[in-house]
């Protein structure tokens, strides 16, 4: 028999082996191996950190899965630090791995994220959007500022700026992009570099 | 007669606060429920269907609703209802369980904060006065609902969606005209003189603690932040801001005055709101 899992749009891409995917709206997040996300920290037990990621467990990150780390040189993590990775082991059996390095060893932009800047949560469908290449709202926000922007799969998007107005201004239009058209988009942004 | 019932809670959504949502619709779900009617003739138990017999609602006796309050700088400062960002920040929690009779079911501390009396006792006037509104607000529903059930009309979870009654992203925002924000920061900065530092001389009482400024009786708490600025201009300020209006360049002191009237203004980042005493004729330190 045929179950339906999920609402949304079908969606195709026909490049390469082709595939089909059902582009659904929500805001609650099920880790899925590879995907780069946003960690807060919660806990350290013995050599394993847990981060909360917005799933139904808490993910475990090895202190050894940063790069240039050794049993000598520890990562300096604290509880509460903010940290990028990616999932190397997740599925519905068993608690979440994370790591801070890729296959060769190497941080490519991962690990902890920096003091000051603000974290909050969108759905994940935005942030596909924002994570497809030459998205119009990133290219269009930095104009305005310049800014700095992690933006992890689970929902969760850091922003920082030079000074804190300007860093929730960024957080007050990526949270309304979530149901702002693009003109409304165009216009809020043109009111705001008026100034 | 003993039935065992069973409450299963979804949360499609929140913005924090899930204690208190829940509890509501945990109450509003057990007073809105019909269970099969039962007649015992000696040994025998009959369980009549919906068709035969209209089902029968449970014996409620009273509706106990939460209110959570979030605290913040060891007490300072107190929100009622917190929001997602607000519990993320908060220093403790506390919880107050009460029904429309002004009896207090449950009360839950948590956090790292150490609360007096007075506090608790502000809170649970609170409580009292948030539960009864909800209460009726619950009534209300209840009526309607059963109005539109026996008049044939539209009812039920499905039809509120459409209507726009449950959304499922959208968050109602307070609309601050940022038009003119700068420009009128950057001439209160320029005039004011910097906020002194935070921890000023405070007298410490006994070891571990410590008080800050003195003589004056906190305006926070049950206030909310209108009230404050009403309180606030009271005490003379609203004479102070002409003064600074005269100084203004004439095409600003309109807009200057238009944001007075605003509410809610957004206050500074810092912590600490300056006491200030007011003299005549002088301008107050106080930065906005």
């Amino acid at each position: 028999g045929l179950l339906v899992t999920k609402c949304g749009l079908l969606r195709h891409r026909p490049g390469g082996g082709g595939a089909y995917w059902v582009d659904s709206q929500q805001k609650r997040y099920v880790p899925v191996k590879g995907d780069h996300v946003i960690g807060i920290v919660t806990a350290k037990a013995g050599d394993v950190f847990r981060l909360d990621v917005g799933g139904s467990e808490p993910a475990s990150l090895s202190y050894l899965a940063f790069e240039g780390a050794t049993k000598r040189n520890r990562p300096n993590v604290q509880v509460g630090d903010l940290i990028y990775g990616q999932f190397v082991v997740a599925n519905k059996d068993m608690e979440p791995e994370m790591v801070c390095i890729d296959s060769s060893g190497r941080s490519s932009g991962m690990g902890i994220i920096g003091q000051d800047g603000f974290l909050f949560k969108v759905s994940l469908g935005l942030i596909r959007k924002l994570l497809a290449p030459k998205c119009e709202i990133i290219q269009e926000l930095s104009q305005l500022y310049p800014f700095e922007l992690v933006l992890g799969m689970n929902g969760r998007i850091w922003v920082k700026a030079k000074t804190v107005q300007q860093t929730l201004i960024i957080v007050n239009i990526l949270e309304a992009c979530e149901y702002m058209t693009a003109e409304q988009r165009k216009q809020a942004l043109a009111k705001l570099s008026g100034n | 007669q003993v039935w065992q019932i069973r409450l299963d809670m979804h949360l499609l959504n929140h913005d924090g606060n899930i204690t208190d949502a829940a509890s509501i619709a945990g109450i509003v779900a057990l007073c809105h429920f019909r269970r099969p009617d039962v007649s015992v003739q000696g040994e025998e138990v009959t369980v009549y269907t919906p068709e035969e017999r209209d089902p029968v609602p449970l014996s409620i006796h009273h509706m106990p609703i939460c209110v959570s309050f979030a605290f913040f700088h060891q007490g300072t400062y107190l929100l009622v209802d917190p929001t997602e960002r607000e519990e993320r920040v908060m220093d403790g929690l506390l919880v107050i369980a009460m029904n429309k009779h002004h009896e207090i079911c449950t009360i839950q501390s948590s956090g790292v904060v150490m609360l007096l009396q007075d506090q608790i006792l502000r809170c649970s006037k609170i409580t009292a006065v948030k539960v009864a509104e909800i209460t009726e607000l619950i009534q209300k529903a209840l009526e309607n609902d059963q109005k539109a059930r026996k008049e044939g009309g539209k009812f039920g979870f499905a039809e509120s969606i459409p209507n726009q009654r449950i959304t499922a992203f959208k968050m109602e925002s307070a609309a601050v005209d940022t038009n003119d924000v700068e420009e009128q920061a950057g001439e209160i900065i320029a005039k004011a003189d910097p906020p002194s530092e935070v921890s000023a001389s405070p007298v410490v009482h006994t070891p571990g603690t410590a008080q800050i400024g003195e003589g004056l009786e906190s305006s926070w708490g049950d206030l909310e932040e209108s009230e404050k600025e009403e309180a606030a201009e009271e005490e003379g300020e609203s004479e102070a801001a002409a003064f600074e209006c005269e100084k203004v360049e004439t095409e600003d002191t309109s807009t200057l005055k238009e944001t007075k009237s605003d509410e809610p203004i957004v206050v500074s980042d810092s912590e600490e709101e300056e006491v200030v005493i007011l003299e005549p004729q002088e301008l107050p330190r106080k930065t906005r």
